[in-house]
């Protein structure tokens, strides 16, 4: 299992890699996208209570997971640079950020349109929201401290560091500011036993999260790639790869 | 550990606090900053001593977390400036156990004083006195952590140019938990409540984070030398 670590480390094995990988992603992700909304805002019924206006949910919801999760890839990433020396794993880490980013920033804009007609207020401080807008600034710390540094080894360690601090604050934070004040429902999503939350529309959430993990890998594995193509230009092996 | 570490860790203690306490200034500074931010908010939310009360422990510590980032970035400069970081890295102690001494000294001098100048600026905003006790234990126990918090980020700014915002930037976010207990801590005691679970968790982080802190402290450190 190792090898394959040790050969994602290497630049010419994963450009070959990512450009295999991006292939047969790209089409699976768009038609799991496209499979997903029509899904859970056309064809799943109403709910009876917000009537249609839950059906950001299936945006929502994903966009939260998969922006979470990846603080954590990015923090295991920043590990593999700084105790194994693994130079893709800086390259990684550079590209997970802003997508990172982008994706909470997503779940923060949907989740305060949702909460317009549900709630009567564009923004609320309850537990979730506030954790999930700590979480934005824990990824704009990183990627403003990976632009402050000149050099890019250090850089990328700094990051490194960073992450991983902010990895074990994760918890405490979230824990801590759902002590302070809560009023988001409760998770509906349970992977044991039965679920608050009914079939029709779980299964297309479920597909929505799948398409998101899809698409989040797509945009780092492209933004991975962009980054050889410009770090390693001059390299023999890349031109003999693009010619 | 080296069989001198002990001395030197005294050295090192002992050298922080007489440079330190060769420039009052630095010492004082921070708690007018202190008093004149605090001075802001009924300036801008109006005289009413009822509101004040309401609102007194969230501002205090409020401003406590902005006057410890203030701090925070003067940690390592001097050091790094002149070149003694780099000796005490060079160095065959460990750097996580000096830095941390450094820490310490940092926050007796900034912290601590906060703490105990803290009544005053309690009575300012017109909170009830039953408080203050809580208030003192809060913020001592809750600068310790925002100066270990301060001094990670800290570490990871020393060598950057335009590294004081930054440092803000990467702390706020990890001194939310710490924010949250102490404003409920004194905000409790305000109330006539228990205070002492808030109290609790305040002393956890404290104590997780004296255990962890220095390790990325000295990372960081290491990280911005040579960089």
């Amino acid at each position: 299992m190792w090898s394959i670590v040790h050969k994602m480390g290497s630049p010419p094995w994963f450009y070959r890699f990512a450009n295999g990988a991006i292939a047969w992603l790209l089409p699976i992700v768009l038609v799991a996208l496209v499979v997903g909304c029509v899904w859970g805002l056309l064809v799943a019924p109403p709910d009876y209570r917000q009537g249609n206006s839950y059906r950001i949910i299936f945006i929502h919801v994903p966009a939260a997971v998969v922006a979470l999760a990846g603080y954590y890839v990015m923090a295991t990433a920043g590990l593999m640079s700084i105790v194994w020396k693994i130079k893709m794993a800086d390259t990684a880490m550079r590209a997970l950020a802003p997508v990172g980013a982008a994706l909470t920033f997503v779940a923060l804009v949907t989740g305060s349109i949702w909460g317009k007609p549900t709630w009567g207020a564009w923004w609320v401080w309850d537990a979730r929201i506030t954790s999930m807008l700590i979480l934005l600034f824990l990824y704009l710390g990183v990627m403003a401290l990976s632009e402050a540094f000149d050099n890019k080894a250090a850089a990328a360690k700094a990051c490194a560091v960073l992450s991983l601090v902010g990895t074990v604050n994760i918890p405490i934070i979230y824990k801590s500011v759902d002590w302070w004040y809560s009023l988001h429902q409760p998770a509906s999503i349970k992977f044991t036993g039965e679920s608050a939350i009914d079939a029709s529309m779980l299964y297309p959430l479920l597909l929505m999260i799948v398409a998101f993990y899809g698409l989040f890998a797509l945009c780092v594995l492209l933004r991975m790639r962009t980054e050889l193509l410009t770090t390693h230009r001059q390299t023999s092996w890349l031109r003999s790869e693009l010619s | 550990m080296l069989p001198e570490a002990g001395a030197f860790l005294r050295y090192q203690g002992r050298r922080h606090l007489q440079v330190a306490l060769r420039r009052p200034s630095d010492i004082v500074g921070p708690l007018i900053f202190f008093l004149m931010v605090i001075t802001l908010f009924p300036i801008g939310l109006g005289p009413d001593p009822t509101v004040l009360a309401a609102l007194a422990p969230g501002i205090l510590w409020v401003v406590a977390l902005l006057s410890s980032l203030v701090v925070s970035g003067r940690l390592f400069q001097a050091d790094f400036e002149d070149g003694t970081l780099e000796q005490l890295v060079l160095s065959p102690h460990p750097l996580a156990i000096s830095a941390m001494v450094e820490v310490l000294c940092h926050w007796l001098l900034s912290g601590v004083l906060l703490a105990l100048a803290s009544p005053a600026f309690a009575v300012l905003l017109n909170m009830p006195s039953r408080a203050i006790p809580v208030l003192m234990t809060s913020l001592a126990l809750g600068t310790l952590c925002l100066s270990l918090i301060g001094a990670v980020a800290a570490s990871l700014t020393v060598a950057l140019r335009r590294g004081g915002v930054l440092l803000s930037l990467l702390s706020i976010p990890l001194t939310v938990p710490v924010l949250i207990f102490g404003t409920a801590a004194v905000r409790e005691a305000a109330l006539g409540y228990d205070p002492s679970s808030w109290l609790a968790l305040l002393g956890a982080l404290a104590a997780g984070g004296c255990v962890l802190a220095p390790f990325a402290i000295a990372a960081g450190l290491r990280i911005s030398l040579e960089a």
